[in-house]
């Protein structure tokens, strides 16, 4: 810890002068770039209409209350998409993601120099591209509809739940495995009675982790036409009908609560 | 009354000798298995029927398919550079400036949020504000705050904020919650006021922690700003909407590969900055 001497004695400090200087051009780089991103965000920004926001609030509040509960019988059948495009899409994943997780485990990939690395790559790709930009790009080549949201909710998340199941692999308990080996194990036996049985809990975690997720991304996968009740939301919005937007806004956040609901109590009961 | 003849509760090593050995079931309950087990096939058999693909169609976007795929191998970053620059750079700003301001709003909701800390009614008050926060997905506040406020990256920033705000408050006053409490009250023993207390009994302890977290969270908000364009609130989402919309691939293949490199190099960083603050 520095000292200063000074006449009434030495004084503690935290920090010697040039950590000081150092920490306080820090602050004040980092402080000038926030100022200088801010600037950019209000030269783009109408500022009449940010200080009219609570007057559009209110009314867009009148126009919604109260929502539109007939409407509920056309939504329906959207839901039943939505719960399909999810739970198909996190079958698809999960199908998808076990063989790249063995593959990019450290201790089951049968080549760290070749085959980890792509393995790697295609979980960062999958993970770092949003479920709406899959669709978008689904819908572009498959055309508008679930079949085109379930492969997006399939894609978007082989990468998470590979990556979180190839670290459950790495984290095995390696003496079960050496011990199943001992017997005279061929390799796939080994995987099936010596490392399948140690991560089960882990895979079922990860499945009702990601199942709840992706009930939360199909609700709106319809924004960009991939079918489920963002559809009817992107309809409602669009002929500005308000009340049947604030109703399926509610039915999405039931669907949201429900899901989290099920999925903590499920992993509730494997952990 | 066991079934088993040394009157234990469990199969000792005299009950298994000469039966065969069977891998023990996920599902410990057996009703419970078999009814998952139908339930799940009859759920999948009435998915299968309700989705409707029209393969014919999905077989002619085979080709177009294999167009995108191509246009991976050569990315076209130049023909709309000016585009791509612009949709980045608002991304990244909107980005960073909605990260200080989540971050510095969180801090107190977090406190707020902590049991050990907070008082109930404040305590109330703030998970309420996270519960809200993390219900509502980020693109659909996008859509309620770009009616409210107009389009542009303004819209796009107060969303990324709002979304900052219930992820990191939730994950950082859970960490207070499990904090020790000894180093807080020997430094409350010494006389300090609330402040000082929370200076220095306890953000000493969380700080590592919300390091590693505020990162974590510029990374999803650069993902998530990626996308806020599709609804009008700023970033390259509109860009690469405009992409796919004239089938001009090649563009957007490059602007999907950036996305990837940055939240690569942002996941690198945060991986080593993590490291040397734990």
């Amino acid at each position: 810890m520095p000292v200063i001497e000074s006449s009434q004695g030495p004084i503690w400090r935290l920090r010697n002068r040039n950590e000081t200087l150092k920490r306080w051009f820090g602050w004040l780089f980092g402080v000038a770039i926030f100022l200088w991103c801010w600037q950019q965000i209000s030269d783009a920004t109408t500022w009449f209409f940010v200080w009219d926001a609570p007057n559009i609030a209110g009314d867009i509040l009148g126009r919604a209350t109260p929502p539109r509960w007939s409407y509920m019988d056309n939504l329906w059948w959207p839901i039943w998409d939505t719960l399909n495009i999810a739970t198909l899409g996190t079958i698809g994943a999960l199908i998808l993601a076990v063989p790249i997780a063995f593959l990019a485990a450290r201790n089951t990939t049968p080549s760290t120099l070749f085959i980890r690395p792509i393995a790697l790559l295609i979980i960062v790709a999958t993970r770092s591209i949003n479920s709406l930009i899959w669709a978008l790009l689904l819908i572009a080549i498959i055309g508008p509809g679930v079949f085109a949201g379930i492969i997006a909710i399939a894609i978007r998340s082989i990468g998470f739940c590979a990556k979180l199941l190839y670290e459950a692999i790495e984290e095995i308990d390696q003496s079960q495995v050496e011990a199943v080996t001992a017997t005279g194990a061929s390799r796939w036996q080994v995987m099936v009675y010596g490392i399948v049985p140690q991560i089960m809990p882990a895979f079922a975690g990860i499945a009702v982790f990601r199942w709840d997720i992706n009930i939360r991304e199909s609700t709106v996968l319809g924004l960009v036409g991939a079918g489920g009740i963002g559809l009817q939301l992107q309809a409602s919005l669009n002929t500005l009908a308000w009340p049947q937007v604030s109703l399926i806004l509610l039915v999405i956040l039931a669907a949201v609560v429900i899901s989290e609901w099920v999925s903590a109590k499920v992993r509730g009961a494997i952990i | 009354m066991s079934a088993y003849a040394t009157g234990e509760t469990h199969p000792t090593l005299n009950d298994m000798l000469g039966t065969r050995w069977r891998r023990p079931p996920l599902v410990q309950r057996a009703w419970l298995r078999w009814v998952l087990v139908i339930g799940g096939i009859a759920y999948l058999i009435a998915a299968f029927l309700s989705v409707e693909v029209n393969w014919a169609r999905v077989y002619e976007g085979l080709d177009r398919g294999g167009a995108f795929i191509m246009a991976f191998t050569q990315p076209d970053f130049v023909s709309r550079a000016d585009a791509i620059w612009d949709g980045m750079l608002e991304s990244i700003v909107m980005t960073v400036a909605s990260s200080v301001v989540g971050i510095l709003v969180s801090i107190p909701i977090a406190l707020g949020a902590a049991r050990n800390i907070a008082p109930l009614p404040i305590y109330l008050i703030c998970r309420g504000i996270i519960a809200v926060s993390r219900a509502l997905q980020e693109i659909i506040v996008a859509i309620l705050l770009v009616a409210i406020f107009g389009f542009g990256p303004f819209a796009g920033f107060v969303t990324l904020s709002f979304a900052t705000i219930g992820f990191l408050s939730k994950l950082l006053a859970e960490d207070i919650e499990s904090m020790d409490r000894s180093q807080a009250e020997a430094v409350r023993a010494t006389g300090a006021r609330w402040s000082q207390w929370i200076d220095y009994g306890v953000k000493p302890q969380v700080i590592p922690r919300l390091i590693g977290l505020s990162i974590y969270r510029v990374d999803i908000n650069f993902r998530e700003s990626a996308i806020l364009g599709l609804v009008g609130a700023g970033g390259i989402g509109a860009t690469l909407n405009t992409a796919f919309d004239r089938y001009e691939y090649d563009t957007a293949a490059a602007i999907l590969l950036i996305i990837i490199g940055i939240v690569m190099a942002l996941e690198y960083i945060s991986g080593i900055v993590r490291a040397r603050v734990q």
